[in-house]
């Protein structure tokens, strides 16, 4: 298992929730200016916003937490892959529109529940970061589920393909919402959020919105898991190259 | 009411300064003008997010990036407002965007050009939202109303965009040497095509003089494009840059710069199709479309299934 030693336990969490929303907004910011109609265009782009705007807050405090030299953009742009705490499903592709609304639904579900919980952490920083985000999250959730019902429920073709993006993304809602090491001692120091206690909550939200789309839940038990310990897939290394690209090839200086 | 009474009406209107709405009377000409004109406007809206998309993910910080990202979806919501302000005179968008498509509606060429460096959506901003500001100013006084008022909204965030893109190049300016190396080679390929932004000289432009005497348009493209120099110029020096223009001088009796020829024939080759990226700019939009296909498709086929659930469920009740 790569290292919890990198940082100290709250800096882990606090990269995971930062990571999360950095690499998912990176991914649905590659969709401004190439949305299918252009108010979804600008509905992508607001989520973008948001997740970025989320992610700077968690980042400033796991900086404020490292402290040295450490920023928001030494964070996000000098670490590499085996630093990053995201869960692999926020760096899956875009794919077509059916990938990236699945893959929003499924982290829509898990972020709600988790920031929710997250409000009432007895660290006060995360909770207030939490409170400051859920209405943003609700709203994703809100328009994640909106298009999924919509495209399961539309036409054949939209269906087929709404069919395949959970069929392919399903097996990264596991590591969402199985509790590991830090998971647990965050929890038992009152910081972290119960995963086993939001399952549930996620789970009912997900079926729920499948059933009225008309989709099928996979079947397949088998979760790919890795991503907040630091093992991820082969995609986060090229989102990094364009991520980090300005900081590597010019370091050190004032943007 | 004959025609040529409606005609004097309307120009009544126009000599004192009332809007024209859109269920009035208006020749026909004027509306096909005003169509051509806004329609091409909203594309450029469009068709300018791609160039500045090109940099979201690589934007050096995180303020940056979310700035840019906020800065274009700006851009998307002035389509918006332009194509709604068009479909006002009875075309509908999606006329307008199949037009747009098939290449057979024109957008500003100045988005045919790259953006090869960061530096680039600093210039992008200073200058072309720089160029644009020019144009709209004058257009939120145009007589059409829908157009008047979308060109007020609008104004407002373009301002705060060519700020943002002149404080991108003030940081570059102030930088390390490769940093004012960009921004200066930027400024460099930006300078000409944002002065044909204003198209063709008063002598060539062929929809110009109607379009003053119907007070669409209020001031010409050269007297505009002399405003857009005059504030421009100092902006650059303020920062250390230089104009790429060996014959930018301030003309005192004039009280403005004079400065060098532009060249038409660049010009009028990226118009015909032939700018650096008129031709992945028309695929990137043509690829979008397409893509989306199946996505608008299963919205209206499952806003039908709606409506008639709806219908069944309002009948049994
Ligand atoms: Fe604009
Ligand atoms: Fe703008």
């Amino acid at each position: 298992m790569l290292s919890y030693t990198t940082y100290d336990p709250l800096t882990e969490y606090v990269l995971r929730c930062a990571d999360n929303n950095l690499i998912l907004g990176h991914r649905i910011s590659e969709w401004c200016g190439h949305g299918p109609v252009l108010e979804q265009d600008i509905a992508l782009t607001n989520m973008a916003l948001d997740l970025l705007g989320q992610s700077r807050m968690y980042l400033k405090y796991a900086a404020e937490l490292i402290g040295h030299n450490e920023t928001e953009d030494s964070l996000a742009f000098l670490r590499d892959a085996m630093q990053f705490r995201n869960s692999l499903l926020v760096e899956q592709p875009n794919g077509d529109f059916a990938h990236t609304i699945i893959r929003s639904l499924i982290f829509d579900s898990f972020h709600y529940f988790f920031t929710e919980q997250l409000m009432q952490s007895n660290d006060k920083r995360l909770a207030d970061i939490a409170t400051k985000s859920l209405k943003e999250i609700t709203y994703h959730r809100k328009f994640s589920s909106e298009w999924t019902i919509r495209l399961g429920d539309g036409t054949e073709e939209s269906n087929k393909r709404m069919q395949t993006a959970i069929d392919d993304l399903w097996r990264y809602k596991g590591e969402l919402l199985s509790p590991d090491e830090l998971d647990m001692e965050m929890l038992e120091k009152g910081i972290g959020v119960d995963l086993n206690k939001i399952e549930p909550l996620v789970d009912n939200h997900l079926s729920d919105m499948l059933n009225r789309a008309t989709l099928q839940i996979p079947q397949a038990e088998f979760m790919q898991k890795g991503g907040k310990q630091g093992l991820h897939s082969e995609h986060l290394g090229y989102i990094l190259a364009e991520l980090q690209f300005m900081q590597r090839a010019y370091p050190g200086l004032n943007w | 009411m004959s025609e040529s009474s409606m005609l004097e009406i309307f120009e009544e209107k126009i000599k004192r300064e009332i809007k024209i709405e859109p269920r009035e009377w208006m020749p026909d000409a004027y509306r096909k003008t005003l169509v051509r004109q806004i329609s091409q406007h909203a594309h450029s809206e469009i068709v300018g997010m791609l160039p500045e998309a090109n940099w979201i993910k690589r934007a050096p910080t995180m303020r940056r990036k979310v700035a840019l990202l906020a800065k274009v979806q700006d851009e998307a919501g002035h389509g918006l407002y332009l194509y709604s302000a068009a479909e006002t005179l009875g075309t509908s968008r999606k006329t307008m965007i199949d037009d747009l498509l098939s290449g057979k509606a024109k957008y500003s060429s100045i988005f045919n050009y790259p953006t090869i460096t960061w530096a680039d959506i600093g210039a992008v901003g200073w200058l072309v939202d720089g160029a644009a500001i020019m144009n709209q100013v004058m257009l939120c006084r145009t007589s059409y109303g829908p157009y008047a008022r979308a060109m007020v909204r609008i104004c407002k965030e373009e301002s705060f965009h060519q700020r943002q893109g002149y404080e991108i190049m003030l940081t570059l300016a102030q930088g390390s040497q490769e940093q004012k190396a960009m921004a200066q080679d930027a400024l460099n390929r930006w300078w000409w095509p944002s002065l044909m932004m204003f198209g063709p000289s008063d002598k060539e432009s062929k929809h110009s003089a109607q379009s003053m005497a119907w007070k669409i348009k209020r001031k010409s493209n050269d007297e505009l494009r002399q405003n857009f120099v005059d504030a421009t110029v100092p902006q650059a020096r303020l920062i250390g840059l230089s104009i790429p223009d060996p014959d930018l001088k301030w003309n005192e009796e004039r009280g403005a710069y004079d400065f060098g020829d532009i060249d038409w024939e660049e010009f009028w080759n990226v118009v015909k199709g032939n700018g650096p990226c008129n031709k992945q700019r028309l695929d990137d939009r043509n690829k979008a479309h397409e893509e989306g296909h199946w996505v608008r498709e299963a919205a209206l086929a499952f806003a039908e299934k709606q409506a008639k659930r709806k219908a069944k469920k309002d009948k049994v009740a």
